[in-house]
C-alpha cells in the first residue's frame, strides 16, 4: 500500500532533480548556479551524517574525515594524472577504505557510543594537525606539494571520462552535483526500506535484542558506516569541483560540528530534514556574513539554542505532525473505519 | 531421561569482583523438555541465563549446545544456532510497531512475505492484534513481555530461555502465559526463570532450585516444592 506510493514520491522526486538539474542552467545567472552547488555539496555531507547517525545511531563526531579524505584524494589524484575518472574513484574509495579500518576497530571493539563519538574527533583533529604541519615543499605525494595549512588551490575540474580536454564549466558541475544529490537521496531511501535498512534502524533501537534475534550488529553498523564514508567522500570530490580548492579547515572541529547542527536543526532520524537543515544553515551563515549586521556565529548558535530547546525532534518532523494532526482531525472517522477493516473488525 | 541434552553446563562460574555469582554449576536439560529454575534473588539465574545466551562470558567452565562448545560465541551465533532468550527487563525494539518487531524477529531466517505473515500469525496467537500498528514503546509492561515472547515465537528455537516471563502480566495472562509455555514445550526445549510459585504449580515441570551460585536441589515440582532446605532458603533460614 505505502510501498507503491514511496515508489511513486521518489520517482517524481528523481524526474523534478533531473529536470532542474538540466533546465535551471538556461534560465538562472552562473553565479546563482555556483552558489545552488555549494548548498548540493552541504546537503550531500549532511545526507552521509543523516544515514550514519539519524538511522543507525552512530553519532559519528568526525563525518568530515571522510570529507576531507575524499576532497583530497581527489585533488592529489587529479593534478598527478591530469584526468579525473580515476581521482573521482579515489575520492570515494579511499574514504571507505579508511571507515572500514576505523570502523572495523570501534564496532569489532564493542566501543560504546560516547568512546565512539570522542575517538572519531580525535581523529578528525589528527587529520587536521597532521595535513596542518605538511606545508613544506618536500610534502609532496607524486609531484604535488600538499600544501600544510596554505592547502591546495588551482585543482582543476572533472572531465568527460576519458577525454582530459572537456572539462565541465561551472553548469555542468552543477547539474553533475544535483543529480548525484538525487540519486544517493533515492538510493539511501531505497536502503532504508529494504530488509536490510530495517535490520539497522532495528539495531539503533536495541542492538542486544537485534543480536539476540542473531542479527550481528557490528557488521550492519560497519556497513552503514561505510556507505556514510562513500557519500561523504563524494561530497568532497564535489566541494573540491565547486571552489577549484581544498585546505585543511574540512578537518577541523567547526567544520564536523556543523554536519550535526544541520541534521539536528532539520531533525534527526530523516533524509529530507537534513538536506534542508544544511540548505537552511549556509543559506543564513552567508546571507549573515554578506550584509554584516551581526557576527554569523552568534545567529547560529542563537537558533541552534532555541531549535533544540523549542523543536528538539528537528523542523522536518514537526512539519510533518503538525500536518498530519490536520489530516487527522479532518478525517478522523475515515481513519478508524480503514484500520477496523485492517483488522478485520466489522 | 532417555533423550540427549540439548544443553549442558561444566562447572560454568561466573565471578564479579571477589564476588562468585555463579559458582560451579552443572546442569543439563533434554531436547524437547520443560524446566523451572527457582531460587532467591542472588541465586545467579539471571547470571546464569545470560552466559548461556552469550551476554556474559563465564569466568571458568563449559556451556555446550547439542554437544558443541559455544562458552565463547558471540551472542548473534548462539542465535542463530537456535537459543532464543526472553531477558529479565523486556528488550523490544521501542520505537517500532509491534509488527514490525515481530517482522524483524520472523525476517532473520523467512522471506519478507513469509515474515509478513508469520509476524500477523503470531500477532493473533498472543492477542495483540489490535494494538499491530501501536509503537511497543507505548505499550504496557505486559504488552511488552507478550511481544517478546512472540520474537522468540518468530525465530522458531530449538531451545528457549525465558527470565521472568510474567512480571507485570495480570492474573489471566499469567494462566495463558503457562499453558503457552506449556505448549511451546512440546516441539522445543523450554527453560524458564520464575518468581512465581504460582505460575511454577500451573507449569508443572522439572525444577532446579539456585542458592548462592550453586544448585541447591534438582527434580519434579511436587518434590521439590516439599524439600525442607527449599523452604528454608526461601523464607531465610538457610545458614550464611
Amino acid at each position: 500500500m505505502s510501498r507503491g506510493r514511496d515508489a511513486a514520491t521518489l520517482m517524481a522526486v528523481g524526474l523534478i532533480g533531473l529536470a532542474v538539474a538540466f533546465s535551471l542552467p538556461h534560465l538562472v545567472e552562473v553565479f546563482v548556479l555556483v552558489e545552488l552547488t555549494a548548498y548540493i555539496v552541504f546537503a550531500m555531507l549532511a545526507l552521509s551524517l543523516a544515514l550514519v547517525w539519524g538511522y543507525a545511531g552512530i553519532l559519528c563526531f568526525g563525518q568530515s574525515i571522510f570529507f576531507g579524505i575524499g576532497g583530497y584524494a581527489y585533488t592529489l589524484g587529479v593534478m598527478n594524472i591530469g584526468e579525473s575518472t580515476l581521482p573521482v574513484a579515489l575520492g570515494i574509495a579511499l574514504p571507505m577504505l579508511f571507515a572500514a579500518v576505523l570502523g572495523y576497530f570501534l564496532f569489532y571493539g564493542r566501543v560504546s557510543d560516547i568512546y565512539l563519538g570522542v575517538i572519531t574527533l580525535c581523529v578528525s583533529l589528527i587529520a587536521y594537525n597532521l595535513i596542518n604541519s605538511l606545508s613544506g615543499t618536500e610534502y609532496k605525494i607524486g609531484s604535488v606539494p600538499i600544501g600544510g595549512h596554505n592547502g591546495i588551490p588551482g585543482v582543476p575540474v572533472v572531465n568527460m571520462p576519458g577525454d582530459s580536454s572537456r572539462t565541465f564549466g561551472f553548469e555542468e558541475v552543477f547539474t553533475l552535483s544535483l543529480i548525484l544529490l538525487v540519486a544517493v537521496y533515492i538510493g539511501l531511501r531505497a536502503l532504508l526500506a529494504s530488509q536490510f535498512g530495517k535490520v539497522v534502524v532495528a539495531i539503533r533501537e536495541n542492538e542486544l535484542r537485534a543480536e539476540l534475534l542473531g542479527y550481528d550488529a557490528r557488521a550492519y553498523k560497519l556497513v552503514v558506516f561505510v556507505i556514510g564514508a562513500a557519500i561523504a567522500g563524494l561530497a568532497g570530490v564535489l566541494f573540491v569541483n565547486w571552489g577549484s580548492f581544498i585546505g585543511p579547515t574540512v578537518f577541523s572541529i567547526f567544520f564536523s560540528a556543523q554536519i550535526i547542527i544541520w541534521i539536528m536543526v532539520g531533525g534527526l532520524g530523516t533524509l529530507a530534514g537534513a538536506i534542508a537543515g544544511a540548505v537552511f544553515i549556509q543559506w543564513l551563515s552567508t546571507w549573515l556574513g554578506t550584509n554584516k549586521i551581526i557576527d554569523p556565529n552568534i545567529v547560529l548558535g542563537v537558533i541552534f539554542i532555541v531549535l533544540v530547546l523549542l523543536v528538539p525532534k528537528g523542523l522536518q518532523p514537526m512539519l510533518v505532525e503538525r500536518f498530519k494532526r490536520r489530516r487527522r482531525s479532518e478525517t478522523r472517522s475515515d481513519t478508524r473505519s480503514e484500520t477496523n477493516s485492517r483488522l478485520g473488525v466489522p | 531421561m532417555s533423550k540427549p541434552p540439548i544443553l549442558r553446563t561444566e562447572q560454568v562460574c561466573k565471578r564479579f569482583g571477589g564476588v562468585n555469582a555463579v559458582d560451579g554449576i552443572d546442569f543439563s536439560v533434554a531436547e524437547g523438555e520443560l524446566r523451572c529454575i527457582i531460587g532467591p534473588n542472588g541465586a545467579g539465574k539471571s547470571t546464569f541465563f545470560k552466559m548461556l545466551s552469550g551476554q556474559l562470558q563465564p569466568t571458568a567452565g563449559r556451556i555446550l549446545f547439542r554437544e558443541v562448545d559455544i562458552t565463547r560465541e558471540e551472542r548473534h551465533r548462539i542465535a542463530r544456532r537456535g537459543v532464543a532468550i526472553k531477558t529479565q527487563v523486556p528488550n523490544v525494539f521501542d520505537g517500532l510497531s509491534a509488527f514490525e518487531n515481530l517482522r524483524i524477529a520472523a525476517a532473520r531466517r523467512l522471506d519478507s512475505r513469509g515474515a509478513a505473515e508469520l509476524a500477523r500469525d503470531i500477532l493473533a496467537r498472543v492477542e495483540m492484534t489490535a494494538h499491530a500498528d501501536r509503537a511497543v514503546g507505548e505499550l504496557a509492561h505486559g504488552q511488552r513481555q507478550w511481544i517478546e515472547i512472540g520474537m522468540l515465537l518468530a525465530v522458531d528455537p530449538a531451545l528457549v530461555l525465558l527470565d521472568e516471563p510474567t512480571a507485570g502480566m495480570t492474573k489471566e495472562e499469567v494462566a495463558r502465559a503457562a499453558a503457552m509455555i506449556r505448549a511451546l514445550a512440546n516441539q522445543r526445549a523450554v527453560i524458564v526463570v520464575e518468581h512465581d510459585m504460582k505460575f511454577v504449580r500451573m507449569v508443572d515441570a522439572n525444577v532446579t532450585v539456585f542458592h548462592q551460585g550453586r544448585i541447591l536441589v534438582e527434580g519434579p515440582t511436587d518434590t521439590v516444592l516439599r524439600d525442607t532446605r527449599v523452604r528454608d532458603v526461601y523464607l531465610g533460614k538457610a545458614a550464611h
